[in-house]
């Protein structure tokens, strides 16, 4: 019987994320960053995957890394989602590190050491919104909006038998960030003519997008959370026709109904996190764990967006300025609904996951 | 008093087993199971329980299956809110005198609360009790009460002080519906039978020793009945959920499928999952004693997947969707969502936005005390109620 709780061990890697991001990140300052030239966070990123260690979480631990499951990588999510930090985790310590997890071989482990001691960071170059479902596009030599490429130090790159793991600065490669919807996490163009560097055999790597959309979930979570939160602060002071407007009927029911679809989105990410931890990174993702990521990111996706653009709304014409964090979130949920398959993409697979076949 | 643990429940189960054959009177039986504390372990000793932790019940339920039972599903206001509210605020005499046939099934609860003026606004309520020696007179009309046909006693909220403001000037009592002048008649719903009733209450007369708590302070004790109602309707759980039984007939039906309806099916069912995800989520906070304010949202999470998924059930039959099981006016004493056809569902789930706190209600409740927004400027807090518009 798998836990929809926080455990201890959760709770407490969560409060030393949260230190640090309640230190070294404010929307103001995470704003400033986006827009300049280094939108990537390299000394924020530094502390989170060093010293709090959540470079190597996904790692085994004879490879330096945590041994930890994706639980807890799920509750580094909420917090990074909650505050739209401009980091590599998710590219880098979930995605990549999940894939070379699943491979065979020499050539991965050394690559997860190097990841797990935070010295690189690496991405997985395919596109941000590949469905989990659906046979990888044919990307050779190029590959569309990826995410964690421009600060990858690593890429891995899919080639016949398994990932080529590649150089950043490898003269075959080209890595060209496009201007983004989402700017707290930008996408590229990879292309690549011929290149060098070692394959890594491994499986199918549509599984590491099922595991990649499950653990998305928690991060849509607290973005949620976030939106939430802040919207309903906001309505307790600002007073328009001599009430708080928080007292207005109209709106408060809005935010009673979005404080339920957050509560299921809470228990339906926790889901997919605790199927996704008891299958081991060499095991097959069981059916139930697929019904619980299909679930969580049908769910999910559409209530992050849900939220924010109530953020937004709510907060009316603040809302819709440059200066309020809110659009950042706007941006960032709008953009993960698109990511590792579509609201409707994860329904789509229900239909045989949960044997609900459509019409012939 | 010694701890009462899982041992000791399975030892008092023997112990009560050996000097009471089930075979006997079904009556006799459930009574003494009563006195040996085994009816609802968590009431204190010599009202039905052990003074154990309520977790241990399902233990003894399961040891005594086969036994006769109280039928609990005929008695649902009794045992989820009259026993409650009794036990709470009751006086020793009233908990001795009417727990154990409460609990027997021998003695009916019905609850008289609403009125046609007071749904919402259950304070509101005009039902007058005016005292008269030790007796109060009763003169009002209660609406949707269930089971007031079969019911020996109701609970009842009367006004006894018109010049406090409202929520003052309640009193609670209990109500013997065999007494003159009250007067049950069934009420028809939608579904085309009458699963409530009218109640007219004319010149009731009610000893002062079936008052249960102090004179005006009966809307705090209607709140403890009121928590316990949305409690006991929230966790309801159907042998086969909504979506459950609409997932079954598009299996069996692959000629009545569609793509609008099948884009549709899959929400839902995703919807579905994630409330029961949210329900297995919040019965885990519970039995690690913190409880969250989860709780709230479920009766409402459940009515709209009713509502939704029985709608969709209607349109997906076509032909069979155009027709009805049974428009005759009869009583009914349970609600049957399995054993009634489509239609039936369809209809009975529009109760389940409006029985024990409309979702409109349940909306301010959440957005006020779990999100802690200010409340509607209101007109009526400190007014007397005299003076209301009605």
């Amino acid at each position: 019987m798998t836990s929809l709780l926080y455990g201890e061990v959760e709770e407490e890697l969560r409060g030393a994320v949260r230190e640090v991001l309640a230190d070294k990140v404010s929307p103001a300052g995470v704003l400033a960053r986006v827009t300049g030239a280094e939108p990537y966070d390299p000394g924020l990123w530094k502390v989170l995957a060093r010293d709090v260690g959540v470079a190597g979480l996904l790692v085994p631990e004879e490879l330096g890394g945590a041994g930890a499951s994706a639980r807890e990588a799920a509750v580094v999510l909420e917090e990074l989602g909650r505050s739209v930090a401009p980091v590599p985790f998710f590219s880098s310590a979930v995605l990549a590190t999940r894939a070379l997890s699943v491979c065979d071989g020499e050539v991965a482990r050394a690559v997860l050491e190097r990841l797990a001691a935070g010295e690189v960071t690496a991405a997985l170059v395919v596109p941000w919104a590949s469905s989990p479902y659906r046979a990888l596009s044919d990307i050779s030599g190029h590959a569309r909006g990826v995410v964690g490429a421009e600060v990858a130090d690593i890429l891995l790159i899919p080639v016949r038998d398994g990932l080529a793991v590649v150089d950043a600065d490898d003269p075959g490669v080209t890595v060209s960030p496009v201007t983004s919807l989402d700017l707290t996490r930008r996408v590229a163009t990879v292309s690549w003519s011929d290149f060098s560097g070692p394959v890594a055999k491994c499986r199918d790597i549509r599984d590491v997008l099922v595991f990649g959309a499950g653990l998305l979930a928690s991060e849509q979570l607290g973005l949620a959370e976030w939106c939430l939160t802040s919207t309903v602060s906001y309505l307790k002071e600002r007073t328009q026709f001599a009430r708080p407007v928080g007292s207005f009927q109209a709106l408060k029911h809005r935010l009673a109904d979005l404080w339920l679809e957050v509560v299921g989105a809470r228990a339906a990410a926790r889901n997919a996190a605790a199927h996704l931890s008891a299958s081991s990174s060499f095991a097959e993702i069981s059916v139930d764990a697929r019904v619980a990521v299909a679930v969580a990111q049908a769910h999910c996706g559409a209530v992050a967006v849900q939220a924010a653009e109530e953020c937004i709304q709510l907060h009316g014409g603040i809302g819709m300025t440059w200066e309020h964090p809110a659009h950042l979130y706007l941006k960032r949920a709008k953009a993960n609904e698109i990511a590792l398959g579509t609201p409707a993409d994860h329904r789509d697979a229900l239909a045989t996951l949960a044997d609900l076949p459509g019409p012939a | 008093m010694i701890d009462v643990d899982a041992s000791e429940i399975k030892t008092r189960v023997q112990k009560f087993l050996d000097s009471h054959a089930p075979a006997e009177d079904p009556v006799a039986f459930l009574r003494a199971r009563f006195d040996a504390g085994l009816a609802w372990v968590n009431y204190p000793p010599g009202l039905g329980g052990l003074g154990a932790p309520r977790d241990l019940q399902p233990l003894v339920d399961q040891l005594l299956r086969g036994t006769p039972d109280n039928n609990p599903g005929r008695n649902g206001i009794g045992l989820g809110m009259a026993a409650p509210t009794l036990l709470f605020h009751g006086t020793e005499e009233q908990k001795q005198r009417f727990l154990r046939p409460l609990w027997t099934g021998e003695e009916i609860w019905c609850q008289l609360f609403s009125e046609p003026g007071a749904g919402s606004d259950l304070a509101s309520l005009a039902t007058r009790a005016v005292r008269d020696g030790n007796e109060w007179v009763i003169d009002g009309q209660k609406v949707w009460t269930s089971s007031a046909h079969l019911a020996r006693w109701g609970i009842l909220v009367a006004r006894t002080d018109p010049d406090l403001p409202k929520h003052r000037g309640i009193t609670y009592f209990i109500c013997d519906m065999h007494a003159p002048g009250v007067e049950v008649r069934p009420l028809r719903q939608i579904t085309g039978e009458a699963e409530f009733n009218e109640v007219f209450l004319t010149g009731v007369r009610l000893g002062d020793e079936l008052r249960i708590g102090a004179v005006g302070d009966g809307w705090n004790v209607a709140r403890t009945t009121l928590m316990n109602e949305r409690v006991a309707i929230g966790s309801m759980t159907l042998r086969r959920t909504a979506v459950g039984i609409l997932a079954e007939t598009w299996r069996e039906r692959p000629e009545l499928r569609t793509h609008d309806l099948h884009q549709r099916l899959l929400k839902l069912w995703v919807r579905a999952e994630v409330t029961r995800l949210t329900g297995a989520r919040l019965r885990e906070q519970l039995a690690a004693g913190e409880p969250g304010p989860e709780g709230s949202g479920m009766k409402l999470l459940f009515a709209r997947l009713h509502q939704e998924a029985f709608g969709l059930e209607v349109e997906l039959l076509r032909d069979e969707g155009l027709e009805y099981d049974d428009w005759s006016f009869r009583r009914s004493d349970t609600v049957d969502f399995l054993g009634r056809g489509p239609g039936y569902r369809y209809l009975r789930a529009k109760g389940n936005s409006i029985e024990g706190g409309t979702s409109e209600i349940l909306r301010n409740i959440i957005a006020e005390r779990v999100l802690g927004l200010p409340a509607e400027p209101r007109a009526d807090k400190d007014l007397p109620w005299k003076d209301l518009p009605r």
